[in-house]
């Protein structure tokens, strides 16, 4: 099977995503977390452009115009944790009425983006994330390495 | 750094407009949103300050057409001109993929377009990124206020001072009335998209 995936540094390069490691992403947003019952998910990078996303079809939400105030919220708060010592904050959750947001950090570049309802506990969510963290890494890759084609 | 999604065929790439305060970079987005307002489906995004002035970013996703079979999206942001928003400037220049610097035409804020490109290039070296190659356009902008009798930098000066080394393309515009708002747009996405060509041909 030919494989074929580039990943950069942050600032420095651009990302291409294949068919396969699409799918094997969206799986994991549709499996492990819309499965419980999340109302929206979505990965993107740093920049605030959108790699994936799930929504369960309830709630129509701005995901490209989220995924840029997302990105930069985070880049925000990641940026007074250090100007306070912290190296960087452990938990980013935002408390609504209906709707509460939660942010993740995947390596270095990346931000899962959890929006849900009081279905689901925070500390319940945080527990299913970090699981698909942990396989979403292992398709992303770890930061920055370079994977050359397998033929 | 620009997101190539081969299951949808969509290139995402992000474009930042730099330059000192008021110099009429939101005015620039403005004006595109109203221009292209039937093809562009969401909001503008604005967090300003109750004076108007972006506090953080504005943004616009312009979803520009088909080019080569994929789908390009082109994100556009402003950054804050004030000085005091230099950390807000350089978070949100983050993975740009090419910057439209908006020069102030006015003959008092010569000083200000000075520092500001100046503030960019050490921004974008942050990001180990050099001015020197990253997609630029220069604009002019305010050349209207010629007409009301404002003394402006002249255009000689205007290049010598901002463009004798960067040799980018650039423009006179204004942002207010439109002149040149969407050719300095075009251009910055035309070079842009060639820039990640050739990245992905090598």
């Amino acid at each position: 099977m030919n494989k074929q995936f580039k990943y950069e540094a942050a600032g420095q390069g651009s990302y291409v995503f294949h068919q396969e490691q699409l799918n094997a992403i969206e799986e994991i947003l549709a499996k492990d977390l819309m499965g419980l019952g999340v109302h929206s998910v979505f990965l993107i990078d740093m920049a605030g452009n959108v790699v994936a996303s799930k929504e369960s079809g309830e709630v129509k939400h701005d995901i490209y115009s989220l995924a840029a105030l997302a990105a930069g919220n985070f880049g925000a708060v990641s940026t007074m944790a250090k100007l306070i010592g912290e190296e960087e904050f452990s938990l980013l959750f935002h408390k609504g009425q209906k709707e509460h947001i939660h942010f993740s950090k995947v390596t270095g570049d990346f931000l899962l983006i959890t929006i849900f309802g009081k279905e689901i506990s925070l500390g319940f969510l945080r527990l299913k994330v970090a699981e698909a963290m942990e396989k979403l890494v292992r398709i992303l890759g770890f930061e920055p390495k370079i994977l050359r084609n397998n033929h | 750094m620009a997101l190539i999604n081969m299951k949808k065929r969509e290139v995402q790439a992000k474009v930042v407009y730099y330059g000192p305060g008021r110099g009429g970079k939101t005015t620039n987005l403005e004006y595109i949103y109203r221009k292209f307002s039937n093809r562009i489906k969401t909001e503008m995004v604005t967090i300003k300050t109750h004076g108007d002035r972006t506090l953080f970013f504005d943004f616009l996703p312009l979803d520009i057409g088909q080019i080569a079979g994929f789908t390009v999206r082109m994100q556009l942001y402003t950054v804050p001109g004030q000085v005091k928003y230099d950390a807000t400037r350089r978070l949100v220049l983050r993975g740009a993929d090419g910057v439209v610097f908006v020069a102030d035409s006015l003959a008092i804020r010569r000083k200000e377009n000075l520092l500001s490109l100046k503030n960019l290039a050490e921004h974008l070296a942050s990001y180990k990124r050099s001015i020197f190659s990253i997609p630029l356009v220069l604009q002019y902008n305010k050349r209207d206020l010629a007409d009301q009798g404002i003394p402006l930098l002249p255009i000689d000066t205007l290049e010598s001072d901002l463009n004798s080394k960067l040799k980018a393309p650039s423009f006179e515009a204004s942002a207010l009335a439109g002149p040149n708002v969407v050719q300095t747009m075009k251009k910055i996405i035309s070079i842009t998209l060639e820039s990640l060509q050739k990245e992905f041909q090598s």
